[in-house]
């Protein structure tokens, strides 16, 4: 089945087949493989990009869905050589350590971010708690997406 | 990695649209909604439908939350994220809010809708409690046109339910009525599971005494997600403490839980009995 997906602002239309899974087309089409994919079951929400600004688990998503729709995925964060404010501040306040769940983590915040530019510390818990972060145990990514809220 | 194995894909352009490739691909098609049951379901090879039949493209159609005369309508298309969020649900029925605030995780209620959690009929499905312990209505719509089946009749077994192979969940309606308070408790292993047990509470009071109960139960066998014996108990009782924990034991003796990896069957139980408890206090307090 043809598609056109617009992702991360550019236009993409490719023959695929209708379960192929949007994580696997984004990294294996596209060859955008920023975004990460654990564990297959909808849980670790590493695969998170967002769908028409909604951050969804690119795993449990069919690429045929996303057809004529908009996509995020971390690398359209990034404008003109300029970090985003959630990715300054994953480096200011060290909310990574391995980077696995960071792509998501980033979406998430970003997401979040453009419907409540200042949301508390329970607010961010809240939003992040479908996504796993083995390394840093979450406080320093609460503190680095409250870092990006501040920068605004 | 899990992949789904092969199908046929169509989008609905409408409801008519959607019945008629029902029809067209038969039993072995299946609509997706969200796909957050149906697509894992797929790339475990639980589920190999030879068709999905995408309805997102009518989520309007099959959309809103509105009061419409003495009922509350909920499309079968409204996102678990969009009841949570929606204070017309909410203000009625903090019910709604107290459910889906522990359905999922928020990203998983981006996706998932209304209609696939009831269609999905897992005996583990909180919303199943909600619409049970509401006495809300389903409205179906098939080639013949609509019907009305109560939620108390929708679930005919284990992911069975009255909708058949080529119909399609419309809407939810859920009656209001003044003096109604409603709470929902639920116990999970961790943020986002599913529910070890949980149990809903709608009450209505009217001159001191119960009206009307309703009783919600999820995960511990409850025929039909409800528990009619612990209502009929407490119709017509004040709204006190002693009557809530009676309520719940009556509740309990009727469930048939599973041991399973969230926990034993007397555990369940006793959950059963003791969120019964506390749904109806607080449903009492809110009304
Ligand atoms: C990680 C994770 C955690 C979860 N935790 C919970 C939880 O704690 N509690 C809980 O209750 N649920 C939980 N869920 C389930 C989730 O809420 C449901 O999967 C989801 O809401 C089902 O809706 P859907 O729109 O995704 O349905 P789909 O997967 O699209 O469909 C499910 C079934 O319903 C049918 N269907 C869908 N819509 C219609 C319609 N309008 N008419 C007829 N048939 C229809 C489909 O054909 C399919 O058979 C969880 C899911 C995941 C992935
Ligand atoms: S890979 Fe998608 S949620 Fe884990
Ligand atoms: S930084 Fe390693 S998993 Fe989160």
């Amino acid at each position: 089945m043809r598609i056109t997906v617009s992702v991360n602002g550019q236009s993409y239309t490719r023959d695929v087949e209708p379960r192929l899974l949007l994580v696997h087309f984004l990294r294996d089409e596209l060859d955008l493989t920023g975004t990460h994919w654990g564990c297959d079951t909808s849980n670790c929400g590493v695969c998170t990009v967002q769908l028409d600004g909604v951050p969804v688990k690119s795993c449990t998503v069919l690429a045929v869905m996303a057809d004529g729709h908009e996509v995020t995925t971390v690398e359209g964060l990034e404008r003109d050589g300029e970090l985003d404010a959630v990715q300054k501040g994953f480096v200011e306040c060290h909310g990574l350590q391995c980077g696995f769940c960071t792509p998501g983590m980033l979406l998430t915040a970003r997401a979040l971010l453009d419907r409540d530019p200042d949301p508390d510390e329970a607010r961010i818990r809240e939003a992040i708690s479908g996504q796993l972060c083995r390394c840093t145990g979450y406080e320093n990514i609460v503190r680095s997406i409250r870092w990006a809220a501040e920068a605004r | 990695m899990q992949v789904p194995a092969t199908f046929e894909y169509e989008r609905a352009e409408s409801v008519p649209h959607a019945l008629e490739l029902l029809e067209r691909y038969g039993p072995e098609a299946r609509v997706v909604a969200g796909g957050h049951s149906l697509i894992p379901m797929m790339k475990l090879r639980l589920a190999q439908p030879e068709a999905l039949i995408d309805i997102n493209g009518l989520a309007d159609e099959l959309g809103g939350i509105a009061v419409e005369g003495d009922e509350l309508a909920i499309g079968a298309m409204v996102r678990h994220t969009e009841l949570l969020e929606s204070a017309t649900a909410t203000d009625l029925f903090p019910i709604f809010r107290d459910a889906e605030r522990v359905i999922a995780d928020p990203i998983v209620r981006n996706r998932g809708t209304v209609g696939g959690s009831l269609c999905q009929g897992d005996p583990s499905e909180d919303l199943s409690a909600v619409f049970a312990a509401l006495r809300a209505t389903a409205v179906i719509q098939g080639p013949g046109g609509m019907r009305t089946v109560p939620v108390r009749r929708f679930h005919q077994g284990p992911y069975e339910t009255a909708v058949e192979p080529n119909e399609l969940l419309i809407q939810l309606r859920v009656p209001v009525a003044a003096g109604t308070g409603s709470a929902y408790e639920k116990v999970e292993r961790r943020v986002g599971d599913w529910p070890v047990a949980a149990a809903g509470a709608v009450l209505r009071i009217e001159g001191g005494v119960i009206a009307r109960a309703g009783i919600g139960l999820t995960a511990v066998g409850a025929a039909h997600f409800c528990a009619p014996e612990a209502e009929a108990y407490l119709e017509g009782r004040a709204p006190d403490e002693e009557a809530f924990a009676q309520a719940g034991r009556i509740a309990a003796e009727h469930c048939e839980p599973h041991a399973d990896q969230r926990g034993p069957a007397d555990y369940k139980r006793h959950l059963a009995a003791e969120l019964t408890r506390r749904a109806l206090a607080r449903a009492a307090g809110r009304s």
